[in-house]
């Protein structure tokens, strides 16, 4: 297929997950402002770290409110990675793409992105919040299940499969890591309007890591994950639940799961076989993959720079192992060009 | 619903008599259209509204802001043709594009018509759409304009004339598919008993005349779509037709020229094209042979073509048979090549490059419609009926600066169609836009695409100005 088709049909998943996951964390972020057991001020904030886009945040939001966060997260047309955003640059995508992909798919993209797009201008009769959120994680859903019964599984839905898996372990790894933004230091890097809004709040339980078991149940609904965990764990613990997120390859929103997938789809498409590589693309995705098949998570936990250390080098290889795929397979038109 | 009090107004109407008798072929359909219950109609219209948008049925409009795309209004009354009267517009349309082809090859080798003086040699070497690097050249099995839509408009004496030819790269055929699909949703019981001919097949007949035009020596062509990209007005179909003959769509950057052999760039590696059915102008084709500012096209391209090595459809330079100023004399082309009388005629047509009928034209400019001789899309058009003082003289101006790129003609009183007007029926003006193959033999896809005027009394039709579609049927006799 094309390098720049392959190369949209990548992207276009990626965004489309990516709104999901968005969605399904503000949802968990309002559940447990409900609950009152962690300051509202502290949980919105560490939603916005949570994504990584926090400097942009409070650069032009200030406060971290339910409305500023919620409108950043699914509207804000100057965050490239608000819902609405990435609902537009996937249409767009597959606006590109409309001759490889089935018309279901087409017709569900394209619904999905009106729908947000209505949302956006207060046109489209929505009864607060949860009922944009659901539609959104709903669509995604729609849209995976679709591709999956109307395309055929041959390259161009590898390609897709990767973007979503890859952009699924990122989200789901940031889920996990959202006990490092409720710590006190985190909130240095806040304004300090942030520390203010803890003031006359309920407070009392500030989060030591681990012990809160609210907070790790709404990690794991954050992954929709809650359900699977108790057939396998019972009870909700830290350490568990780090577990059941990174190591559990049953569970398809686990990290070790999405990359074992993500690697299946890759050799796919070149043909190569696991344990060797060809190429960047294989080189780096493998190594990673191959790095869960021997983990073990007390190691993690016990280990240098802790859960958050673990995470944050999760991620950067992770970017290393999208890179390799943008340049192995999207950047010939590139490699053409320098030499 | 009451037909009755549908009003003709003086207008030849495609459905209706001026008694309201329904016309050959539209019987049932205006009796079915007599069973709508109240609100129905309008229930119907807002349903196909809704279909077009989340099949996201659009054009991009030029001149707002980039990627504004818009739906295109469909109407969901269809315009009917009896089977009788489209054999004959077959048949004309066959015997046009047929001429055509001849008359374009001719001007780029031999040029026996402008030395038998039947076409002026300055007015086909001036045309904006003359290409002078296409000399020579012979395409492969001898066409030139594969795909042509040709206008044609009924007057108010009701005969069908053609007002145009699209030769370069004409879009529509796509709301045609789209139209009759979306109508079949919306309206199903309108086509119950009938006998109307389908359309479905044209994008299978596309790809068999792709393949057939291919370079000899490709054994299993490879036939892609070329398009400007996604803010072109046209990317819908673009997509479309590809996505319907299961060809990949490409840009300009896709596809990469080496030792004359065009190539696209893919996941494994760089694979060879045989067709590119391009949707872009001659002039944004190859930067290298015509326009060097050109970002869309591919750099090579028209060497590749040279040599033979890949098929362009349609070929480059049969811009020249579209040009307004050469229509005039189509039918004298017609004459010239097969010795036959034109089957549709020609609207009468002053050529304002030829002095005595610029004369002519100058001093009735208000009697007339003046159009450029090689713009598209409906702009530049003046409604000497309908113009303001300044826009006659503005006209009057550019005419005498540049007189070989006017034609003339007399302003047509269009015939209408029943169209949907909150829960009523008002008639609308209309065109046609037939799309005819040129293969192995030539095809006419039944029907076309009906254009209509959706404001009252209007009578541009184009997409980009406040135009709308319809489904098109060719009705045949007797019951289903």
């Amino acid at each position: 297929m094309l390098s720049r088709v392959a190369d949209c049909v990548y992207w276009m998943n990626r965004q489309i997950e990516r709104a999901e996951n968005v969605a399904r964390a503000v949802e968990t972020t309002l559940d447990l402002a409900l609950d009152g057991t962690i300051s509202p001020g502290r949980l919105w904030n560490a939603l916005v770290c949570t994504f990584g886009d926090e400097a942009d945040f409070w650069a032009r939001h200030g406060l971290a409110d339910q409305a500023n966060v919620f409108t950043f997260l699914a509207f804000d047309q100057a965050n490239p990675n608000s819902m609405a955003n990435c609902l537009q640059a996937a249409r767009e995508n597959a606006r590109t793409v409309r001759d490889m992909i089935s018309s279901p798919m087409w017709e569900e993209i394209n619904k999905a992105h009106l729908y947000v797009r209505a949302a956006a201008t207060g046109t489209a009769g929505i009864h607060g919040p949860r009922e944009f959120l659901d539609e959104m994680k709903r669509a995604s859903q729609l849209i995976t299940g679709v591709t999956d019964a109307t395309m055929s599984h041959g390259e161009a839905w590898h390609f897709a499969r990767m973007g979503r898996l890859i952009e699924r372990a990122d989200k789901t790894s940031r889920v996990l890591d959202v006990e490092h933004y409720f710590r006190p230091a985190a909130l240095r890097f806040a304004p300090p309007a942030a520390d203010a809004l803890d003031s006359g709040l309920e407070v009392a339980a500030d989060v030591d890591a681990g012990g809160d078991a609210v907070q790790w149940s709404a990690v794991l609904e954050s992954a929709s994950a809650l359900e699977m965990y108790r057939k396998e764990y019972g009870a909700v613990s830290r350490r568990n639940v780090a577990e059941f997120l990174v190591f559990a390859r049953p569970f398809p929103r686990a990290m070790h799961f999405c990359l074992i997938k993500a690697e299946e789809s890759l050799l796919a498409v070149t043909g190569g076989a696991k344990g060797a590589y060809s190429n960047p693309a294989e080189q780096r995705l493998g190594r990673l993959r191959s790095q869960l098949d021997y983990g073990a998570i007390d190691e993690i936990l016990g280990g240098d720079g802790g859960l958050h250390g673990f995470i944050d080098g999760f991620q950067a290889k992770l970017n290393q192992a999208s890179d390799a795929i943008s340049e192995t397979f999207f950047g010939l038109r590139s490699r053409e060009k320098s030499s | 619903m009451d037909l009755q009090a549908y009003q003709t107004e003086g207008f030849h109407d495609e459905l209706f008599d001026a008694s309201l008798r329904p016309r050959p072929g539209a019987e049932l359909l205006a009796s079915r259209l007599a069973e709508a219950s109240d609100g129905e109609l309008a229930q119907r219209q807002r349903a196909a509204d809704k279909t077009l948008l989340t099949m996201g049925i659009t054009f991009n409009v030029y001149g707002h802001e980039a990627g504004t795309e818009k739906v295109w209004p469909f109407d969901v009354v269809p315009r009917v043709i009896e089977a009788a009267e489209w054999a004959v517009i077959e048949r004309g349309l066959k015997q046009r594009i047929h001429a055509l082809n001849l008359f374009i090859d001719d001007v780029y080798n031999e040029r026996r018509i402008v030395t038998d003086g039947v076409v002026p040699e300055w007015l086909v070497d001036s045309g904006k759409c003359f290409r002078g690097p296409c000399a020579g050249l012979k395409p492969p099995r001898g066409v030139w304009c594969h795909i042509t839509g040709t206008d044609l408009v009924r007057g108010g004496d009701g005969v069908m004339y053609v007002l145009e030819d699209n030769l370069r790269t004409p879009s529509g055929v796509s709301y045609v598919l789209e139209n009759r699909e979306v109508m079949k949703r919306t309206f199903p019981q309108l086509f119950a008993g009938q006998r109307i001919s389908p359309v479905e097949n044209y994008p299978e007949k596309l790809l068999a005349m792709l393949e057939y035009i291919a370079p000899p020596q490709a054994r299993d062509p490879r036939v892609v779509v070329l398009t400007p990209g996604i803010y072109n007005s046209a990317y819908f179909e673009h997509s479309f037709l590809a996505r319907q003959m299961g060809v990949e769509l490409v840009q300009g950057s896709d596809l990469v020229v080496q030792s004359d052999v065009v190539f696209m760039r893919t996941t494994r590696g760089l694979q060879r094209v045989d067709v590119i059915y391009r949707r872009i102008d001659d002039d944004f084709l190859d930067p290298l042979a015509f326009r060097d500012d050109s970002l869309v096209g591919v750099p090579g391209l028209m060497r590749a073509y040279r040599a033979g090595n890949v098929a362009l459809v349609n070929a480059p330079g049969t811009g020249i048979a579209d040009d307004k100023a050469v229509y005039a004399y189509v039918p004298q082309i017609i004459r010239y090549y097969l010795g036959e009388d034109a089957i549709i005629p020609n609207v009468p047509t002053f050529v304002c490059g030829e002095p005595t009928q610029c004369d002519h034209v100058l001093s009735k400019l208000g009697e007339f419609v003046v159009k450029p001789a090689n713009e598209s899309g409906g702009y530049g058009i003046v409604l000497g009926p309908r113009a303001t003082k300044e826009q006659l003289e503005d006209c009057r101006a550019r005419i005498k600066a540049n007189p070989r790129n006017y034609i003339a003609q007399p302003m047509l009183s269009l015939s209408r169609v029943p169209t949907v007007v909150g829960d009523s029926l008002e008639g609308r003006h209309v065109d046609l836009r037939p799309f005819i193959l040129y293969g192995e033999d030539i095809f006419v896809l039944p029907g076309g695409l009906t254009r209509v005027a959706l404001v009252k009394g209007s009578l541009v039709v184009n997409s980009s100005q406040g135009g709308g579609s319809k489904d098109t049927w060719v009705v045949h006799e007797g019951r289903r």
